[in-house]
């Protein structure tokens, strides 16, 4: 009796108190500045998490200070950094006109937009004893809006004929989180499916693919893609190599069939024009799922650092421009390469936002 | 024990003293705490409301897959209710009977172990049952759920469309759930059945009533509002629960009541978790202005419910 009373009467009191610790914690959350002497505060995709982890330790280890990369996704990256709560930020998807204007007038300068991350998106399945299969643009987008619903359906057995397919229904994955990854593929199915692929590139997957599975994250799809015979699916190259079990389609680029490569990621990105309406110091591109030259592989991620070219306080400038030199640099990108899996920038690519980091000073 | 003695003039005799302050300081910290957890609520539907309110009413592309609010949020709201429905269904029988078995007939030492083992059940954090209930328990649920689309497809919820190939469908989620607030209505309707009072009982047995008599006519009336109270804690948690969801649930855009499908969309709370980290600020206040519907119909479906049941005692006593 005495302990269930002292229980009622010291309750209200933890709940209280603990309801006023977190409301002064509240307060407290805007300290978080971006400029500072030492420490240099970013964030945004998800995506460059891993590489951004191997750049950060690496460029503190050589120049001491601190970066800290913050992996709250592409739109709430660029909003802190118009915010100015960010000094750089990461994004799958290179800066809209609105955000673009909204960036400039937080710099009060031109923005720099320069490519960090390149990936392979990898197609992949679950079929045991197939490891490889050939599909063209249209096969998989047939495969996705539900219409081929079976592994020996003649649209993909015409595409494979050394391969015994089974007949095994087909479950398709697909991110159900908003993904630079699933606004990749559908740019590259809507623009080489030759319709079969009605809707525009988003990151979030339509409604008119019916019948397919959405997971969270990168790891829900490989999960279920792993758990589950007859599924296929879409994700970074990296971890589809990493689950091992899975097996990888080959997509069809010109009249060759090519598997993902790092390579032929970075080339596409290379060859690619520049996205509209971008300032000089921008290399947002629009990258050109159609490429055909040999091993080119147009489905692929780019994703993006982005920066002032002048800030007020030449201390961050200083080591915005380090850092940002040193994760373009071959190096840097070879440091990526080796944490995440991703592609290294060519090394003309390399070269241009070497020279556009460059310019980034104190005014 | 001094609660015996004559309440009456110990009352009179305090009010004397200066103990009165005492009462006044105890009385004035107990509604400062009823207040401040008002006031946190009125705060969270103040700032839901505020940042939200620009989602009602955005762009069409906002509400990609879809072009307005109401097909965006409609799909939501039947898998939140479906999930939770579910959840409640299946827990609600199970607590009963778990907390019947611990109060009146499972031995006191076995009845204190269970008691602790089931508590413990509240304390494992939702991404653990979420990893759980994805990839292992979705997979030994499936058969199930492939009998149930066989033998009683013809139902909206387990029907048209093929069943999941691998588990990971609302009705997964609403057995996870179920295993989830299963503790909370537990705990709660064991210690009213426990209250109640023992005379009650033993009129019950000496006018001889079996023991399941005994239980029906005394401790059923008895403890039927702590019941409800219990009932409703949990689902409200049901309502609400984010990871486990958003962890286990196969999601598509597309709305259905088939709860055994391939997919279906996600629950609101879920799909405020899922997306929020990659919105755009157009988004985020879409995606707050999800949170605040299911603010409301948290409210609309425990008042619904405390209605019912309120009317079911109403009808009882009369």
């Amino acid at each position: 009796m005495n302990s269930s009373s002292l229980r009622r009467t010291a309750l209200p009191a933890v709940a209280v108190l603990t309801l006023g610790l977190s409301l002064a914690a509240c307060g407290n959350n805007d300290s978080g500045s971006g400029s500072g002497g030492d420490t240099l505060s970013g964030g945004g995709a998800t995506s460059q998490a891993n590489a951004q982890t191997a750049w950060r330790a690496a460029y503190q280890k050589a120049n001491g200070g601190t970066i800290n990369y913050e992996e709250v996704g592409s739109g709430t990256g660029v909003t802190n950094f118009t915010s100015k709560a960010y000094s750089f930020a990461g994004t799958d998807a290179f800066l809209t006109d609105e955000q673009l204007s909204a960036a400039k007038d937080a710099c009060g300068s031109d923005v720099v937009e320069v490519p960090a991350y390149i990936s392979p998106i990898a197609v992949a399945f679950n079929l045991p004893g197939v490891t490889s299969l050939n599909l063209d643009s249209k096969t998989i987008a047939d495969i996705f809006t539900g219409k081929v619903t079976t592994w020996n359906d003649p649209e993909i057995t015409a595409l494979n004929s050394g391969t015994k397919l089974p007949s095994t229904a087909i479950t398709t994955v697909h991110r159900s989180d908003e993904s630079g990854t699933t606004f990749n593929f559908t740019d590259y199915l809507n623009k080489t499916s030759d319709g079969a692929w009605p809707d525009e590139a988003n990151t979030v997957w339509p409604s008119s693919a019916k019948g397919g599975q959405g997971q969270d994250g990168t790891s829900g799809v490989i999960g279920v893609l792993t758990d589950t015979e007859g599924a296929i699916g879409y994700a970074d190259d990296s971890a589809v190599e990493a689950a091992k079990t899975l097996g990888v389609a080959s997509i069809k680029v010109g009249s060759d069939y090519n598997a993902p490569s790092a390579e032929g990621a970075a080339k596409v990105l290379e060859a690619s024009p520049a996205a509209p309406n971008q300032p000089a110091t921008s290399m947002a591109t629009a990258i050109d799922r159609t490429a055909t030259a040999k091993g080119d592989y147009p489905l692929m991620l780019a994703s993006y650092l982005v920066a002032c070219q002048t800030y007020s306080d030449s201390a961050t400038a200083d080591m915005v421009k380090g850092y940002l030199t040193y994760v373009v640099s071959p190096d840097g990108q070879q440091a990526g390469a080796d944490a995440a899996g991703s592609a290294p920038l060519t090394s003309a690519l390399s070269t241009k936002a070497t020279g556009i980091v460059s310019k980034i000073a104190g005014s | 024990m001094t609660a015996t003695v004559s309440p009456e003039k110990e009352g009179l005799d305090t009010t004397q003293t200066s103990s009165r302050r005492g009462d006044r300081i105890f009385a004035a910290i107990a509604r400062l705490a009823a207040f401040t957890i008002l006031a946190a609520l009125v705060a969270v539907f103040v700032f839901l409301a505020v940042k939200g309110w620009s989602g009602l009413t955005a762009e069409p592309a906002t509400y990609a897959p879809f072009t307005s609010f109401v097909s965006y949020i409609y799909p939501l709201v039947v898998s939140t209710l479906l999930a939770a429905g579910i959840a409640v269904i299946v827990a609600v029988p199970f607590a009963i009977g778990i907390a019947l078995f611990i109060s009146h007939y499972a031995p006191r030492r076995l009845a204190s172990v269970l008691a602790y083992l089931i508590d413990l059940l509240a304390a494992v954090p939702s991404v653990v049952f979420g990893l759980w209930g994805g990839r292992a328990l979705a997979g030994y649920l499936q058969p199930f759920q492939v009998w149930l689309h066989e033998h009683f497809g013809w139902l909206p919820f387990f029907g048209p469309g093929p069943p999941t190939p691998n588990g990971r469908s609302l009705f997964t989620a609403g057995i996870v759930l179920a295993i989830m607030i299963l503790p909370i209505i537990t705990a709660i309707t064991r210690e009213v059945f426990l209250q109640t009072p023992r005379l009650h009982e033993e009129a019950a047995l000496a006018l001889g009533a079996t023991r399941w008599e005994m239980i029906r006519y005394s401790v059923f009336p008895y403890a039927r509002s702590g019941v409800v109270s219990g009932v409703m804690l949990g689902l409200g948690r049901a309502l609400g629960e984010t990871m486990a969801v958003a962890m286990i649930l196969a999601t598509t855009p597309e709305m259905t009541l088939n709860v055994i499908g391939t997919a279906s969309p996600p629950t609101i709370a879920a799909n405020i978790a899922l997306n929020f980290k990659e919105a755009t600020p157009e988004r985020q206040s879409l995606l707050i202005a999800t949170g605040l519907v299911l603010f409301v119909v948290t409210f609309m479906v425990n008042f619904l419910a405390r209605w019912i049941a309120g009317r079911s005692q109403r009808k009882l006593n009369a």
